[in-house]
């Protein structure tokens, strides 16, 4: 009995300590920032229904989406290669074949009004600074620009696969790849680096690489960071929160907010632990096993230690 | 040359040679223990076992690790934890037990000051026991850098800051030590050796000392009893098993010894399976990268005590009450002047001391960890004074302790 209490203020003084430089000191160093569940308050809800016929016509009528962006679904290429295409916007323009999926549609229909409003980029794309936004603000074709935003959003909805079919892999490199690379998925921000047979096809690609990460660094003021271990650096409640509005972590920050839906920024993050913490299946698996042995072994130290005690007291 | 006969066994054959019957009589069926010790006098086989698991996962660890500046952070990250098999299960053993290495050390450093288990003829015991500390504490440092994290970076940088001590500018000292003048290669390389070769050398040798410290005074007990083992190894060995104070070390106190373990190992693998990020600083999951300062810049827990002890003073005091903090301890068999070894609650004052030391250093601990801003810096102030004034007045409250 003894025994057991000294046990517990061992015990106590440690939990107190483990309190004391994990959570307490946590809390401290941390500014703690509770999910929006991603529901983009601020931007307004879409008032009309889209037709994806009418929306068709419009993302790809001329000089529209399609004079920036490729389709690959729909069969519209990029017109230029991500290379130059950073070294005249300062990134990479996103293909829009599941735009509709992995962005939340009110996002879609505000970005296509004012991009630097829905990007929450406005402090940096002011009248004061004089930078404009690369992507063009869509002032509407001639009708009921509420109309026709609705319309291009249904299209974008109607040719995206659908929610079940979009992978994590699909969704961080439509949402995060173009500005973030993830060397330990081999991701770069133009795309998987492939195996090469010669060593001079492969400096070819990476000078490929480093030429956009230089427009990159220049857009963005620094190259964002490679994203591999972010699920351990960051942990998933500050990915999951810095996505979904970066200037409330960051203030200033030239990292867009990115518009994904609730569902989409998990399968990212989904990604982001396939990439720092590959062996969370196994360890939960092996884990169960050894604790299993575990305490039949602590059971037969036990039963050991009271045979051995039985003649000394 | 002794008299060999023809073997009768393979163990006779070993035992004329290597004596083996004698070495497990000494080591293990005559070594005498007092029979009132608790589950905490187990902490030093909880201590060698984990000890056990730090070497052969950092053996398994060193065969991928690359201490090279450029690729030391994806050998650990990318190779360890992904290519090779159970790779991450080694390496969060490593890091777990690095960690709760330091957590049993300091319950078995204050159990042997709550029962005086320094005293009278056992000061080489704690000495030891403190060189110990000193070395782990190396080990661990040493070993913090090798990830080549935001962390093991800065917190490298600051550690090495200390030895420009103060106003007496010593910068070449601390070039010297870094090998550069920042954190880079040639740091790297000998905090490597240091971490894989010489001090775990050095603490398999101090860990021989400090079993060796323990033959002649024996082990404490509970109460603080003077026993005479000789006699009452004699009516142990007379068969009068439940009449005698002390019992053998093997079988009968090391059957208690693995059921602590057993239960340890349930705590311990728990963390490395359910809760490895306790141990393993997230900003360490960031490449090292020298122009980029962390928002915070503090060591890992079982440091921060003597952090803060360094921090809220001005430099020069801070690293007086630092260098004070790190040696201190190792005179607390000289400052107790109490004739008594007996637990801390029958002393009188000295429980007090006791238990404020504890809670000092806990307060200590916290204040260590969070910013420096306001209360916390004042309270880190406070605490740190409560600390030195704590040890100014040992050897007074010992003084007037009278004869329990």
């Amino acid at each position: 009995m003894k025994e057991l209490f000294i046990l517990a203020i061992v015990t106590v003084f440690t939990l107190v300590t483990y309190y004391l430089v994990e959570p307490f000191a946590h809390s401290k160093m941390h500014k703690h920032v509770e999910s929006e569940k991603f529901v983009y308050a601020d931007l307004p809800a879409l008032t009309k229904t889209g037709d994806a016929a009418r929306g068709k016509d419009l993302v790809m009528g001329a000089g529209a989406c399609t004079g920036c962006h490729s389709i690959k679904v729909a069969s519209v290429p990029a017109p230029m290669d991500p290379v130059a295409t950073a070294q005249t916007y300062g990134v990479d323009t996103p293909d829009l074949s599941n735009a509709g999926v992995i962005y939340d549609p009110k996002f879609l229909a505000a970005l296509i009004k004012n991009p630097a409003h829905a990007l929450m980029l406005e402090h940096k794309y002011n009248e004061s600074t004089g930078k404009v936004h690369p992507m063009a603000q869509f002032y509407g074709a001639g009708g009921d620009i509420d109309q026709e935003v609705a319309d291009m959003v249904a299209y974008l909805q109607s040719i995206a696969v659908k929610k079940e079919e979009l992978t994590p892999k699909m969704a961080f490199e439509t949402a995060c790849g173009r500005c973030h690379a993830m060397k330990y998925e081999k991701w770069t921000q133009i795309g998987e680096k492939p195996k090469f047979k010669h060593k001079k096809d492969e400096l070819a690609f990476d000078i490929q690489v480093l030429t956009y990460q230089d427009a990159l660094t220049k857009y963005m003021g620094k190259l964002p960071p490679d994203l591999s271990m972010y699920i351990r650096s960051r942990g998933e409640h500050y990915l999951s929160t810095f996505v979904e509005d970066p200037q409330n972590l960051l203030e200033g920050t030239a990292m867009p907010r990115v518009g994904v839906t609730a569902e989409a920024a998990e399968k990212v993050i989904e990604h982001l632990a396939d990439s720092g913490d590959t062996k969370r299946v196994e360890r939960a698996e092996v884990g169960k096993n050894v604790m299993f042995f575990l305490i039949i072994f602590a059971i037969f130290a036990y039963l050991w230690k009271r045979s051995v005690w039985r003649d000394l007291h | 040359m002794a008299h060999f006969t023809k073997a009768t066994s393979v163990h006779d054959w070993v035992n004329q040679r290597l004596g083996i019957d004698t070495v497990r009589r000494v080591m293990a069926t005559e070594y005498w223990i007092p029979k009132n010790i608790n589950f905490l006098w187990a902490m030093g086989m909880v201590l060698a076992i984990t000890f056990a698991l730090l070497l052969v996962s950092g053996i398994f660890l060193l065969m991928y690790y690359q201490p090279n500046i450029h690729t030391a952070f994806d050998s650990v990250n990318y190779t360890i934890m992904r290519e090779v098999e159970f790779g991450w299960l080694w390496r969060h053993i490593h890091g777990v037990a690095a960690s709760v290495v330091f957590l049993v050390i300091y319950i078995h450093m204050f159990t042997g000051i709550y029962y005086g288990s320094y005293k009278k003829g056992r000061e080489m015991i704690w000495i030891s026991g403190m060189l110990l500390f000193v070395t782990f504490s190396a080990e661990a440092f040493s070993g913090y850098m090798l990830p080549w994290g935001q962390m093991s970076y800065w917190a490298g940088m600051v550690i090495t800051n200390i030895f420009s001590l103060g106003g007496l500018h010593a910068n070449g000292l601390v070039e010297w030590i870094r090998g550069d003048y920042v954190p880079a290669q040639a740091f790297l390389d000998r905090f490597f050796m240091l971490h894989v070769l010489l001090l775990p050398l050095a603490i398999i040798g101090l860990i021989g000392l400090h079993f060796g410290t323990l033959r002649i005074p024996h082990v404490n007990n509970q109460d603080g009893e003077e026993i005479d083992f000789e006699a009452e190894a004699k009516k142990y060995k007379s068969g009068n098993k439940a009449g005698s104070k002390v019992i053998a070390f093997a079988n009968d106190f090391m059957s208690k010894d693995m059921f602590v373990v057993s239960i340890f190992l349930i705590f311990f693998f728990y963390l490395v399976f359910y809760h490895y990020d306790f141990a393993m600083d997230p900003v360490n999951f960031d490449p090292a990268d020298g122009l980029k300062t962390p928002t915070h810049i503090y060591p890992e827990w079982y440091f921060l005590w003597s952090y803060e002890i360094l921090r809220p003073f001005s430099t020069n005091v801070g690293l007086m009450a630092f260098g004070f903090a790190q040696v201190i301890f190792f005179l607390l068999p000289f400052l107790d002047k109490s004739p008594n070894a007996v637990p801390a609650n029958r002393r009188g004052l000295f429980a007090v001391w006791f238990w404020a030391m504890l809670i000092d250093m806990i307060v200590l601990t916290a204040m260590g960890k969070v910013p420096p801003i306001e209360p916390y810096g004042t309270v880190g102030f406070f605490a740190a004074l409560t600390f030195i004034g704590l040890w100014i007045v040992l050897p007074i409250i010992t003084k007037l302790e009278k004869k329990a």
